[in-house]
């Protein structure tokens, strides 16, 4: 049956046809619904590990036990699972073992657009890069294949328009294949130097074998049409080329983009006059060929910055691009912001009122950084502000320690922020780190984490008792408030600072959007009382607005949290 | 010949169901059909976009500036906002309701007067309505998405039973009759 089908679900799909048994993964934008929709299949074992380096291994275990595995994550989550993904190429799999990794070029909700084909070519693991769901389901089920015939990980490469865009997609039945008995092999699977020697050269191996294999594969195809023009291409930049160019060009399309072919590139460019590389991001098949010898055009007219559009390609290329109408004014942005009744706005609020100096985090709560909270000078990556804060403090000591503070979230917590706390409890800075535990992973669209106590399937699960962790670490001061309570918020940021050892402040309240939460009636202004000061927007709610010179709040938002209340001095609220 | 429409509007507003509503549709119609959306951190509060392509055979997932056919925006200063993918020609549907962004509602900008007006002269053709009104009239402000496809389908080839059909196929079973309503209301026949 046809159906239309999100990218990511395809992919799930593609896992549960393959007979995949184990998935364990981490959330991140735009990879997060391949491992939710992987999880509605009750003949798959899935699960939210607290990080991808943990989702990784998992994975590797289950392959080594003779079970098709799985893991997913977003581009910097590979990153984080580098460590296990270089060793991995070297042992080889058992049982077929996938790897989705999901780019965000555009950064449409990330904090770099890093490129994940280099870690495919640096760990010399093979890659996949489909170009719409039917594909993304194809080349899952190919993918196990690859991994045992080769005897390694696959990567699966999405991006965030592939991942995030439906098109259609044939489903067919879900074929288990025997399980691969698990056998005992120190040489293979022990990698202390001695083994990992004589692995390495079997991977040098493996890699001209799949170069050779790229010549001829199911994943590479080309598409003549006119021969003025060749496009080599692959994922969505194919897809805008065949918009742009149609038949007036032909197209090498790869599905494989690593090993790269190089038979298959030299016939190609031996047919078209002109040869173009359209590739988002880093000029890697453009290297390629022009280590081939070929004369090609890329990153001399085309970004490497942001993603690509239609018409980037077309003007770039010297297609004339529609004509559009313009409003010739500018119109004021629109910003994401912190939902109505977020539960981090309250600790934002205290921070940016006793001017912290705050070191922050992924997630939500990095909208602390926009204004008018503007509460947050520092975000890098998953786990840094608990790990920075020891080295800004130890940098400056009593001058900085007194008012900075580090922000997470629970999850980011549970995903590398425990490292660096225990890097402050061992070390001792007199450092102050809050966790903002709003019990659910939000960014992401409401994953369960470690401290939840919930699974992905949202049964019973462990839950992990933060204020337990935080003084199994050897922290004395460990304080809870509800955000909601500004004067409590107040009182235990300053005590916390003030205080002379290190300490932990848990802002604790689930997130607004929970279905779970139950929401006390809208406010409402009272237009007499209002004497249009202001106080209630420095809280940055899209609630809240000022019309007429009074503050209205918008009922439909409003989810009554009372937060403004507490700042209102004319009872107006 | 493909057909484009993009659904704008603000984080929250309901998008998804339009998109799943016409991408069911036109596959059901028997299209090449394509609908592309961005989860994750613009969703919060932010201006979001769908795409919806539909042909014989459709290949980019996103439309450009200058190759909507549609523009269906959920609220006035996002119409304005995505004006420019338009095609020559193109409509625009748009709710008429105003929500502040963040930089109105902490004053350091103002929120556009005579949108329409401007849009009009522009060159484009605008189909405005009070969407929320008639939504609340159906049952529930939450029907603006369905408000706003009874008007698209005024401009399609598509007899209005099939959408309805698609509707029923679309909607929690409890919602189907508050959204034949607001599709009607939209449509106004």
């Amino acid at each position: 049956m046809k159906e239309l089908m999100l990218g990511n679900k395809a992919l799930a799909r593609g896992l549960y046809e393959a007979g995949c048994s184990v998935v364990s993964s981490y959330p991140g934008t735009p990879s997060t619904e391949v491992t939710e929709e992987a999880a509605k299949y009750d003949e798959i074992y899935c699960e939210w590990a607290p990080n991808e380096k943990v989702a990784m291994e998992v994975a590797f275990g289950a392959s080594l036990a003779g079970k098709r595995s799985f893991c997913g994550m977003k581009h910097v989550g590979l990153n984080v699972a580098a460590d296990p993904l270089f060793t991995c190429s070297y042992t080889g799999v058992n049982a077929g073992m996938v790897i989705c990794v999901a780019d965000d070029a555009g950064m449409h909700s990330s904090q770099n657009e890093q490129d994940s084909r280099h870690h495919a070519i640096a760990s010399k693991v093979p890659m996949l890069e489909p170009a719409d769901s039917a594909e993304a389901l194809e080349f899952a089920k190919k993918a196990f294949e690859l991994s045992e015939q080769f005897d390694t990980p696959v990567i699966i490469k999405m991006c965030t328009r592939i991942a995030h865009s439906q098109s259609v997609v044939e489903t067919g039945s879900r074929v288990v294949p025997e399980p691969k008995p698990y056998e005992k092999n120190i040489a293979k699977y022990v990698m202390m130097p001695g083994n990992a020697i004589r692995r390495h050269p079997i991977v040098e191996e493996r890699t001209r074998k799949l170069t050779e294999y790229a010549e001829n594969c199911v994943f590479n195809r080309v598409e003549m049409g006119g021969t003025k023009l060749g496009i080599i291409t692959s994922s969505t930049s194919y897809q805008y080329a065949k918009e742009v160019f149609g038949d007036s060009a032909s197209i090498l399309k790869l599905g494989m983009v690593n090993p790269l072919p190089v038979k298959l590139i030299l016939d190609f460019a031996a047919k078209v006059e002109k040869l173009v590389v359209i590739e988002e991001l880093d000029p890697i098949i453009e290297d390629h060929c022009r280590r081939l010898g070929l004369a090609v055009s890329g990153k001399d007219v085309l970004p490497v910055c942001g993603e690509f559009f239609p018409n980037v390609i077309a003007e770039k290329l010297g297609v004339p691009v529609p004509e559009h109408a313009a409003l010739g004014e500018a119109l004021p942005g629109r910003p994401p912001v912190m939902c109505a009744g977020c539960p981090h706005r309250g600790l934002f609020y205290t921070l940016s009122k006793n001017k912290c100096t705050v070191l922050g985090d992924i997630g939500c709560y990095t909208l602390g950084a926009v204004a008018p909270l503007s509460a947050m000078e520092m975000t890098l990556c998953m786990g840094a502000s608990v790990s920075a804060i020891h080295g800004f403090n130890k940098a400056l000591g009593a001058e900085s320690e007194g008012k900075t503070v580090a922000v997470i979230g629970d999850s980011t917590f549970m995903h590398s922020g425990m490292t660096g706390l225990a890097n402050i409890a061992y070390n001792q800075s007199n450092s102050t780190v809050i966790i903002l535990d709003n019990s659910i992973t939000g960014m992401t669209g409401h994953q369960q984490n470690p401290t939840t106590g919930y699974n992905i399937k949202g049964d019973p699960a462990g839950k992990i008792d933060l204020e337990s962790l935080c003084r199994a670490m050897g922290f004395n001061r460990v304080v809870v408030v509800d955000p909601y309570d500004l004067a409590a918020c107040d009182k235990a940021v300053k005590e916390e600072l003030a205080a002379s050892e290190p300490s932990v402040i848990i802002s604790r309240r689930p997130c607004a959007l929970l279905k779970y939460v139950k929401h006390n009636p809208p406010l409402h202004v009272d237009p007499d009382k209002c004497v249009g000061c202001k106080s209630c927007m420095r809280l940055g709610c899209p609630a809240i607005s000022v019309k007429n010179k009074k503050a209205v709040i918008d009922s439909t938002q409003c989810v009554g949290c009372g937060v403004c209340e507490q700042l209102c001095k004319f009872g107006a609220l | 010949m493909t057909k484009n429409i993009m659904i704008v509007g603000v984080g929250g507003q309901g998008s998804l169901l339009a998109s799943k509503l016409l991408g069911h549709l036109l596959l059901t119609e028997g299209y090449d059909v394509k609908v592309s959306e961005v989860h994750g951190m613009s969703q919060r509060g932010g201006s979001v976009v769908t795409y919806v392509r539909f042909g014989e055979k459709v290949y980019s997932p996103v439309i450009d500036k200058g190759q909507a056919d549609f523009i269906v925006s959920f609220e006035k200063l996002e119409a304005a906002r995505y004006m420019e993918y338009l095609k020559k020609g193109g409509r625009i549907v748009v709710n008429t309701q105003e929500i502040d962004p963040m930089p109105v509602i902490t004053g350091a900008a103002v929120y556009p007067e005579n949108l329409i007006e401007k849009m009009e002269a522009a060159g484009a053709t605008v189909d405005a309505m009070d969407c929320l009104t008639l939504a609340e009239q159906a049952g529930s402000s939450k029907a603006v998405n369905i408000v706003l496809m009874g008007r698209l389908s005024k401009y399609f080839d598509i007899p209005v039973e099939k959408w309805q059909q698609a509707i029923r196929e679309c909607v929690p079973p409890k919602f189907v009759e508050l959204n034949l309503k607001a599709f009607e209301l939209g449509r106004g026949e």
